[in-house]
């Protein structure tokens, strides 16, 4: 065999290794999919969504569980949104850089890191015990605000950063502020990627049971919150639960209810997918 | 010189970026409705003192100024001067052309938004007016509700020198403004500077030898951040009196 011959043997042997790889986290991921949907898409219908918690598997619905998952969202981004945006234009748009900003920076990238129950944990010490929100809504949105804030900060400083520095000259040479930069310019300009960030920031804090169990959320709530500072459940720790049963039809309501919670983050997903397109056909620098 | 009252003056100043220093003992005045070309290699500090007369290196960290800018008499520099005003005095365009991605119009009249003016009447008055004034109305009315982007790169330069128009300076900066132009845009904008300076006090950096010679009054040569000479543009590429001149003119080095 000359060298060449075991070169190319060589790219050919990498090739296969590199197929194998990639299919790995494929296969395992589609079996899991096919074996959920296989179990539960059956068990989908519209009781099974409009249904209160039950002791009896056939009875047992999710209705509590997608309604307190709505709730959690749409309270999260309320609190998250503004906090984040307005952290990251201030650190890329204001701050000197210097080293308490350089501190500040490293540190929130560090915070993006920390496991989510230590989150729940901050959350329960803070909101629950010291401000008294006890395990209600609010407690859990401003938790999993917490958790998701330095992914909204640091998506919204890269958005910024993309808008090119010509046009906030542009801005600033025709006698407009730096706010009014801000607000006429560069937000505009950066609004697709900042809300992609957040989208799929929101995707993350739609499937996360530890931090809301640490705060005290329940598995069975018997009712559908009304105000934020009602008990609440989320469809992951319903799904915790039902799994942790013996009894096979548990099982298959979970699966039912894991299909619905995938279907929540696939759509937020596409959601942030299509805007992003969107942005990138319409400004072009 | 004094044909013209003088507009801008600048008196011993000094520049610098962090322990850098940019700009040396510089001491200019710019005369009234004429063009006044900053020419000099790469790095000799004409833009940067361009962009000290409306004051747009305030936002580079570490950067300050010794020495006084007077605009009419008044130090642009003095605490009293809000930069915003100024910048309504002093207009600027870029090298390369930096619409908004916006509408034309929106391009237009964003300096009178920013000022508070609402009255859409009187927006689409002012902006027909500065469009007129750069010659590209005619070209553009019928889409003034479309991209700005859309336009080409010497409608878009135009587009930006209409839009510093639009609010009613009395100075016009003009950093290098043709160098990302075809030869038959950068006429088009020689020409409207011509035109411009009945009405406007111009200064131009340019790297350009032959533009300067075309359309300014008067030349300032700048060698490693300091001024090396300054007068009548024709005075100054005929019978320039420093050698450094001489040679940078003749193109023996730069």
């Amino acid at each position: 065999m000359t060298n060449s011959d075991k070169n190319r043997l060589k790219d050919k042997a990498f090739q296969v290794f590199g197929i194998f790889c990639t299919l790995i986290g494929l296969v395992v991921l589609a079996v899991f999919l096919i074996d959920i949907l296989i179990k539960g898409l059956g068990r989908i219908d519209w009781e099974f969504l409009t249904s209160l918690p039950s002791r009896r598997a056939a009875r047992a619905g999710i209705l509590t569980a997608w309604a307190g998952t709505l709730w959690i969202l749409v309270l999260t981004t309320i609190i998250a949104f503004p906090l984040g945006v307005s952290a990251g234009v201030y650190l890329e748009e204001y701050a000197r850089k210097n080293r308490l900003s350089n501190f500040l920076e490293i540190n929130i990238s560090n915070l993006a890191g920390v496991p989510s129950i230590i989150y729940g944990l901050l959350g329960m010490e803070i909101f629950v015990r010291q401000m008294g929100l006890g395990g209600s809504l609010l407690s859990g949105a401003l938790t999993l605000s917490l958790l998701i804030l330095p992914i909204i900060i640091v998506t919204t400083r890269e958005a910024i950063k993309a808008v090119p520095g010509s046009i906030r000259d542009g801005s600033y040479a025709l006698g407009a502020s730096k706010w009014q930069t801000v607000w006429n310019q560069v937000l505009p300009a950066s609004f697709g990627g900042i809300l992609t960030g957040i989208i799929l920031a929101l995707s993350r804090a739609v499937g996360e049971a530890a931090p809301l169990i640490v705060i005290g959320a329940l598995a069975y709530v018997p009712f559908i919150p009304s105000s934020p500072l009602d008990e609440f459940t989320v469809l992951p720790i319903q799904i915790f639960n039902w799994t942790s049963r013996p009894q096979e039809a548990f099982l298959i309501n979970a699966a039912a209810a894991i299909i619905m919670l995938l279907f929540i983050t696939f759509l937020l997903n596409g959601i942030a997918v299509y805007l992003r397109n969107k942005q990138q056909k319409k400004i072009k620098w | 010189m004094a044909k013209n009252n003088i507009k801008l003056e600048a008196k011993n100043l000094n520049a610098y970026y962090g322990d850098f220093k940019a700009l040396k003992d510089i001491t200019i005045s710019m005369e009234e409705k004429a063009v006044t070309a900053f020419i000099g290699p790469s790095g000799c500090g004409k833009s940067t003192f361009l962009r000290t007369l409306n004051r747009m290196n305030d936002y580079i960290d570490g950067f300050r100024t010794e020495g006084d800018i007077l605009l009419d008499g008044k130090d642009i520099y003095d605490k009293n001067i809000r930069v915003d005003e100024l910048r309504k005095e002093v207009g600027m365009v870029f090298q390369k052309p930096n619409p908004f991605p916006k509408t034309i119009f929106e391009n237009v009249v964003y300096g009178l938004k920013i000022q508070g003016i609402k009255n859409k009447a009187h927006l689409e008055e002012a902006a027909e007016k500065s469009l007129r004034q750069t010659a590209l109305w005619e070209e553009v009315k019928d889409k003034m509700h479309k991209s700005a982007l859309a336009l080409s790169g010497g409608q878009q330069q135009r587009l930006c020198i209409a839009r510093a128009l639009a609010i009613s300076p009395s100075v016009i900066l003009m950093d290098e403004p043709t160098s990302a132009l075809d030869p038959i845009s950068t006429a088009k904008i020689e020409e409207l500077i011509y035109e411009l300076k009945n009405d406007y006090t111009i200064v131009i950096v340019t790297h350009n030898m032959q533009q300067a010679g075309r359309v300014s009054d008067n030349t300032a040569f700048f060698y490693m951040g300091e001024l090396i000479e300054f007068g009548k543009t024709k005075t100054i590429f005929t019978s320039p009196s420093n050698d450094r001149t001489q040679n940078y003119i003749t193109g023996r080095f730069g």
